[in-house]
């Protein structure tokens, strides 16, 4: 039997009618973008303001004095000077230990590890790193290098402590990273005779270098402007000493500010903005280059294919 | 054959066989310390609820460790915590998701090319420094229009604690809105959609399970947050729904603990580990279910 197909074809509805209908969905769509728009710059306004309140409050305050004194009970006598140290401390010793062991660990699950569950796992785990709170490393480090390593509060503690919390974001990074050195670079380093270790040396990670740099730069603003860790472990005494040692006790400028934002006087709260522009001097300065780092290597990339 | 074998020397070998046998040990090492530690944790919660009986903790409606006689109910922190973050919640939700679609369907790609890397600094911008937003800015402005508000308040907190996590909601968002197939977007237009309604009837529902994940690895990251509600939701544990209020989050007691000097060995110590395996249990809970939506099929 022959089946026959009817297609029916809708008579078209006369176009002048449509025509309230599409200028509404029009002033609709323009609605959304103005709502969306006016948001935005809201949010964007009351950053700036916010920024540009800290900076009125802190700049009368950020004198020279400022940079080269210890903390005071006297506002005007008040000074930074081992906040900034410590966190400098800080900074470098939690490079020192997360760095290698954040790259190794990328190293060993791209480059190393047999493709099974047991990798999967370790990834898993790793990124389940990443969503423990701070303040969660805060109590791991008091339990651990400050209690059972039996370091004290000092700045070893409080980096063992921040290198635990900023590795995730390392080791992703460069598992990002060495994850887009193309096969052939691996290919053509083993063809001329490298060794495994050779070819990861000085081919895969120099490759790879720009979004690991860029990882590593994210990771120490973040302990850079981390806090609530710090606290827990015991960082907030007051320390009127520039640390010489790792075993010493010490202060960073995140802790220097919750410590004068806590005191009800308008002068420390000055002081305090003039320690969040130092702070944010420098995490600025890390995020921004992280920021052009990745984008730059992002465009080399699309310029080579 | 013409061709040379080189021979590698045997320390070379030894060498590679050294790399390849120790490298698994920098993997291990944190995830090893990690273990430790919550093994730590739940022992020392144990001697917690040896001391405190779980349906205290669970039931009695108030938390003061050093007031005779002492309570210990966990209900106020983590109300304190629910109603900082929902508060955030209501900030960040509707804006982040708002900017995400302007930004994946709607600015062009220049504008796009130059709000993201903002976003990103925005991003890294410390807690502290809002923190302090709150308490020097926010709260006396809150002051003006709500008389009867606290010094302390959760509404603050909320909302400068919002602010912060908007570039976290518009970038996971964006992302997954920008990762459905321009042909799906695509095929709707073609049908005559308006970009809004493609945006609404054909993105939002494609890239759905991606943006629940944004919005719960927000609300993880709202409720672990310790210095914003430490210095402007104060420390007052109690159970309430009225934002102008003061409350106390898990984060801030667990700062309040390290802060006081808490003899060792009393249950007031050991609360400090109570509290922190129920933030733990929350927010990897939270990061848990965000991964499991991740993963759910596109509807289609």
């Amino acid at each position: 039997m022959e089946t026959q197909r009817i297609i029916r074809i809708p008579e078209l509805p006369d176009l002048e009618s449509l025509r309230p209908l599409v200028a509404r969905k029009r002033a609709l769509e323009r609605a959304f973008l103005a709502i969306a728009i006016v948001g935005a710059v809201i949010i964007f306004g009351i950053l700036l303001i916010l920024l540009l309140g800290v900076a009125l409050r802190g700049l009368p305050y950020l004198t020279p004095t400022f940079l080269t004194s210890p903390p005071s009970r006297f506002p005007e006598k008040a000074g930074v000077l081992p906040a900034l140290v410590g966190s400098l401390w800080l900074i470098v010793l939690t490079g020192a230990m997360s760095i290698p062991v954040g790259v190794l660990s990328a190293v060993y699950l791209e480059e190393y590890a047999p493709r099974n569950r047991i990798r999967r796992w370790l990834l898993l785990n790793i990124s389940n790193m990443s969503g423990i709170p701070a303040i969660m490393y805060g109590v791991l480090g008091l339990v651990i290098f400050v209690k059972l390593m039996a370091l004290g509060n000092s700045i070893l503690a409080g980096s063992l402590t921040m290198s635990l919390l900023v590795l995730p974001i390392i080791v992703i990074s460069t598992v990002e990273a060495i994850r887009l050195v193309p096969r052939s670079y691996r290919e053509a380093s083993l063809a001329l005779g490298a060794t495994k270790w050779q070819m990861v040396t000085r081919t895969v990670l120099p490759a790879a270098m720009p979004g690991i740099v860029s990882g590593i730069l994210l990771a120490l603003a973040r302990a850079l402007g981390e806090a609530a860790p710090l606290v827990t472990i015991g960082a907030l005494a007051y320390v009127a000493h520039v640390p010489t040692s790792v075993f010493d006790p010490f202060t960073v400028l995140s802790i220097q500010i919750f410590g004068w934002a806590s005191r009800p006087s308008s002068d420390f709260l000055g002081l305090a903005a003039a320690a969040i522009i130092v702070l944010l001097a420098i995490v600025f300065l890390l995020t921004i280059a992280s920021v052009v780092i990745r984008t730059r290597a992002i465009r080399m990339r699309g310029g080579i294919r | 054959m013409g061709v040379t074998q080189t021979r590698r020397s045997p320390v070379t070998i030894a060498a590679e066989r050294l790399i390849e046998s120790l490298l698994p040990l920098f993997v291990l090492l944190p995830l090893l310390l990690i273990a430790i530690f919550l093994a730590f944790l739940f022992t020392n919660a144990f001697h917690f609820f040896q001391q405190v009986s779980l349906r205290e903790f669970l039931l009695e409606p108030n938390w003061h460790p050093l007031i005779q006689p002492p309570r210990y109910g966990i209900a106020p922190l983590v109300a304190g915590t629910l109603l900082t973050s929902a508060i955030a919640l209501l900030v960040a939700v509707p804006l982040g998701l708002i900017a995400a679609i302007v930004l994946s369907e709607f600015a062009p790609l220049r504008v796009r090319n130059v709000i993201k890397p903002i976003l990103d600094v925005l991003a890294g911008i410390p807690s502290i420094v809002y923190g302090y937003f709150a308490l020097v800015f926010v709260t006396p402005l809150l002051q003006k229009v709500f008389p009867t508000i606290e010094i302390f308040n959760a509404l603050s907190a909320g909302i400068v604690m919002g602010i912060m996590i908007i570039p976290l909601v518009t970038s996971l968002s964006e992302e997954s809105m920008a990762s459905v197939p321009t042909l799906v977007k695509e095929a709707a237009l073609a049908l005559g959609a308006t970009r809004l309604e493609t945006t609404f009837k054909v993105t939002i529902p494609y890239a759905l399970s991606g943006i629940i994940a944004s919005f719960l690895i927000a609300t993880g990251r709202a409720v672990g947050e310790t210095m914003i509600v430490t210095m402007a939701a104060g420390a007052t544990p109690r159970i309430t729904l009225n934002p102008l209020e003061g409350v106390q989050t898990l984060t801030a007691y667990i700062v309040q603990v390290s802060l006081g000097e808490t003899a060792l060995g009393t249950t007031g110590y050991y609360s400090l580990y109570a509290v922190g395996l129920v933030l733990f249990v929350l927010s990897f809970g939270l990061s848990l279910l965000g991964r499991w939506v991740a993963r759910w099929k596109r509807s289609e």
